[in-house]
């Protein structure tokens, strides 16, 4: 083996743990995945329609990168779904055309699959998709159905992906945001960073919706992320009808348009609109009265009926990373020698992520003129954490048997048990949310007002800290202030916050 | 772990204690309690205010006080005390016995009764169910859940807090936050009028110079991280927002008090009817549910203003366990209670004419002195202040029932 070749990738997302977990198939790479975040994945990963999409969307002669990586993305992720157990649904995709312009939209993605290599696409009658899913509009003439499609939960790819990678020797640094991209006679140097500075030989720059500043850092620059808002719905899982596919309607150039689906953990679920949003707005994730009504009317249209308003658990928005030129940014830069884009990563950017992972390889291999070496005791498995909730009776009296806080009830609706909440603590969660995206606790109906606070007094029991600090989502965002008579403690000049341990449960 | 008993109870709250302790009194000797969490009394642990157990014990208690009073009583039964015990699902066999399935620590267990009373209590709702838009930081609790922090865990949620909501709940969680230091910047109420009652409006918010926002709606909430603000909006009559009455308020803290839902998720899986108006099941004046021996009191069953009702509620399902299992309840002719005008719910829905029966209802629209009418049997009684927020409750006597000669029974609020 050569030289040891240290490589940064910046965001850990679905994209920078894809090639994390690439890059840690061989023994000649030392991974850093940095991450600004409390956890992994909380950027655009975490919100989004989490399909792995067929590949028909994308015109290869616009768009070649999103063209080419999304087929490719979608076979890669058909095996990595099964070596690391992420929750997915190959329930395939529906295209819904109403009248015959729409049709002619249809024949022209149909084309366009064929040519980007998505497998067994066909237009279907009206007939045919009422069979396929009962619960499409009356009103739909016909359909492409995209039988390779498929729903997964994105925040447990994110997961499975980067705990992979760990064991694979990656190493993960959280809470950590690059300051400067440090780069010497025009050549990567290493990673200046709020915590460290890291001495790397590679920059791989997968920061997502801040993907255009760190490439100005290390003085590539050259375009732009326009963020996109997307607003959702989520209905509660006792919620009727739900759809068996997933259902698009025809799209525009702008966008694939309000989906219904129902996610891996069996909630309806509509959306997202699109409203482009100014440069300085990437953190805006908030909800709004006409983002919500466009979803609740768009996707009024593409089935038979939704269930009542008052089903609805949850509303929320993500941003999706538009890159000024439309399609993805992967390339080797030559101005700066080690820095490497993977960024613009927008829609299909999750079915993409795998492609893009193999593509970053085979960059990395020609720049250092490689021939890497796999590594040896390379684990390919990973298992999720097992969910009381999906046990049969028997695997749940066994579970309680070997650790009896699998019969500590912590999440009534989601039946999350306090083992479950201590094993994502275990796995690396520091956080309610952390907890809450490993284990589903705080997801139903009732939002956490009922088991947030239980949530909270495990963590601060696991991790050692007084409850009130325990956070949502990291620093900035702790529970509480203090004690109840912090701000009486404060008054009196009393010095530092009185601390109280949390209460065994 | 698998036990037969006679009689099991879900939910160690008021409703569910005071039926054990009633049930034991009737002579019913083999009976299990569940509770889901580690402590008994429900919401009474953390509601350290005043204002508890005026009609069910004629003394005015603090939360804690009116739970300990419960307790005492619980002791001297033989009834078998099951905490940490989560009921996930209830059977009920052809024969009409049930089976309850669960989990505690380090077990499941199967109970195999004769008759079930299910006092699970109720859930908050939460913003989204209210539709409050905006962003999604922390700093956003339901009342209940800051009062657990608070009175439970001992911890302060934030220090500039506005509560959406003038129920009860909202205006003890305002006065709970003044007490603490904090600023309560304001209540905010959609309604015209305030939720709570007026003694609350008073000790809660008057006292401590805590404004109301009447006709009020909060639409957003600020804040990347931490809550930094709410977007504010009066309302007109319909509840629609008025064009140019927007106005921000900065806060750290928001605290819901939007309403409470029956817990009746057991419930539905077993297959008991749903009342749409309640939330809660449908049932006789046994408080016995559409399935036969298995009984509904307190916030599960309706929610109630006050513990007291609860407690009551759970006696009365005590009774009717008992009798159940004694002589059988079928062997009567069950009449409908309609729902008439300006009545938005009551409960029970099925009347048997046998027996006294509580009737506990709430109006749809504010109103001034009206009167509530059970015409078909020519009783009425008045009301001089009438609100949806305020629950009225009537007992009526079998002899008054027994002048109902119609399969139905209309309750009317009506303007005198």
């Amino acid at each position: 083996m050569g030289r040891l070749i240290r490589v940064a990738i910046i965001g850990a997302g679905v994209v920078g743990a894809s090639i994390a977990r690439v890059l840690s198939m061989f023994e000649d790479f030392e991974v850093h995945l940095i991450e600004r975040e409390a956890d992994v994945g909380w950027g655009v990963s975490k919100a989004n329609t989490g399909i792995i999409h067929a590949g028909y969307d994308d015109e290869p002669s616009l768009f070649p990168l999103r063209a080419k990586l999304c087929a490719e993305g979608n076979r890669i992720w058909h095996e990595w779904v099964k070596d690391l157990d992420i929750p997915i649904r190959w329930c395939g995709s529906l295209v819904l055309a109403f009248n015959s312009e729409e049709e002619k939209i249809l024949e022209e993605l149909l084309d366009r699959g064929i040519r980007n290599g998505a497998p067994s696409l066909e237009i279907i009658d009206h007939e045919k998709l009422k069979m396929l899913e009962p619960n499409s509009s009356e009103k739909a003439t016909s359909a492409l159905w995209a039988p390779t499609a498929g729903q997964i939960s994105p925040w447990d790819a994110v997961i499975a992906l980067v705990e992979n990678s760990v064991t694979n020797g990656v190493k993960l640094h959280l809470s950590t945001e690059v300051k400067e991209v440090k780069v010497v006679g025009g050549q990567i140097s290493g990673l200046e960073t709020n915590e460290f500075f890291l001495k790397v030989d590679c920059v791989i720059n997968a920061a997502g919706l801040y993907a255009d500043k760190i490439s100005e850092m290390a003085g590539v620059g050259g375009y732009h992320i326009k963020p996109r808002k997307g607003e959702y719905l989520i209905f509660d899982k006792d919620a009727e009808p739900k759809v068996n596919r997933i259902i698009f309607p025809t799209p525009t150039p702008i966008s694939k348009g309000v989906v219904v689906t129902t996610t891996t953990d069996g909630n309806l679920m509509i959306g997202p609109s699109a409203q482009d949003l100014p440069e300085n707005l990437r953190e805006d994730k908030s909800n709004t009265y006409d983002g919500l009504k466009i979803v609740w009317e768009s996707a009024s249209n593409l089935v038979n009926k939704l269930p009542p308003r008052n089903k609805v658990i949850r509303f929320f928005a993500g941003l999706r990373p538009e890159p000024s030129g439309g399609d993805f940014i992967i390339r080797d830069c030559n101005e700066v020698f080690g820095f490497i884009e993977a960024s613009g990563m927008r829609s299909p950017g999750l079915t993409s992520a795998p492609a893009v992972a193999r593509m970053i390889l085979d960059s990395l291999k020609v720049k250092f003129d490689l021939n890497p070496k796999p590594k040896a005791g390379w684990k390919r498995y990973r298992r999720r954490i097992k969910r009381f909730s999906e046990m049969t009776f028997e695997e749940r009296s066994k579970a309680m048997n070997e650790n009896p806080r699998y019969g500590r009830i912590i999440c009534v609706d989601e039946l999350v048990t306090e083992a479950e909440i201590v094993e994502a603590i275990r796995r690396g969660a520091t956080t309610i949310d952390g907890v809450k995206f490993r284990t589903r606790a705080c997801m139903g109906a009732c939002q956490g007002s009922s088991c947030m606070y239980k949530v909270a007094v495990i963590l601060a029991r696991e991790l050692n800290v007084p409850l009130w600090m325990v956070s949502l989502r990291g620093p900035g965002t702790e529970i509480g202030i203090g004690d109840v008579k912090a701000l009486f403690i404060e008054k009196n000049k009393s010095k530092g916050k009185a601390k109280i341990d949390g209460e065994k449960l | 772990m698998e036990k037969n008993y006679d009689l099991a109870i879900i939910g160690g709250g008021p409703a569910g204690l005071a039926s054990s302790i009633k049930a034991w009194k009737l002579g019913v000797k083999s009976i299990v309690l569940l509770e889901e969490s580690n402590l008994l009394g429900g919401v009474l642990p953390q509601c350290i205010h005043p204002g508890f157990g005026l009609h069910y014990f004629r003394e005015d208690l603090t939360g804690p006080e009116f739970a300990a009073k419960l307790l005492d009583r619980l002791k001297d039964t033989g009834v078998n005390v099951l905490v940490g015990s989560y009921a996930e699902h209830l059977e009920v066999k052809s024969s009409g016995e049930k089976e309850i399935f669960g989990y505690k620590y380090g077990e499941a267990f199967k109970i195999k009764c004769k008759a079930v009373i299910y006092a699970a209590g109720c859930r908050e709702r939460s913003r989204f169910e209210v539709n409050i838009l905006g962003d999604r930081p922390v700093g956003v609790y339901t009342a209940g859940e800051a009062q657990t922090l608070m009175d439970m865990y001992g911890i302060l949620p934030g220090s500039e807090i506005v509560v959406v909501g003038s129920g009860d709940v909202g205006l003890i969680m305002a006065r709970r936050f003044a007490l603490e230091g904090a600023d309560v910047k304001a209540v905010v109420e959609i309604m015209p009028y305030p939720g709570g009652l007026t003694r609350n409006i008073v000790q809660c918010l008057e006292d401590f110079h805590i404004p109301l926002y009447l006709s009020c709606m909060v639409t957003e909430i600020n804040g990347s991280r931490r809550v930094e603000g709410v977007k504010i909006v009066r309302v007109d009559e319909k509840f629609n927002p008025i064009h140019g009455s927007e106005n921000s308020l900065k806060c750290d803290t928001v605290i819901l008090a939007v309403g409470l839902k029956p817990r009746v998720e057991l419930r539905d899986k077993a297959g008991a009817l749903i009342d749409e108006a309640t939330g809660g099941p449908i049932v006789n004046d046994w408080l016995e549910t559409t399935i036969p021996g298995v009984f509904a009191a307190g916030n599960v069953l309706v929610i109630n203003d006050l513990v007291d009702y609860a407690a009551e509620q759970g006696e009365r399902a005590a009774e009717s366990a008992a009798k159940f299992m004694h002589d059988g309840l079928a062997a009567f002719k069950f009449k409908r209670v309609i729902l008439g005008r300006n009545v938005r719910l009551v409960v029970p829905h099925l009347i048997s004419c046998v027996q006294d029966v509580t009737f506990y209802g709430r109006v749809g629209k504010p109103e001034e002195n009206v009167q509530v009418r059970f015409d078909e049997i020519g009783q009425a009684f008045k009301l001089p202040i009438a609100r949806p927020s305020e629950m009225f409750r009537f007992k009526i006597s079998a002899d008054d029932l027994l002048k109902l000669h119609d399969e139905k029974m209309v309750v009317n609020v009506v303007k005198v």
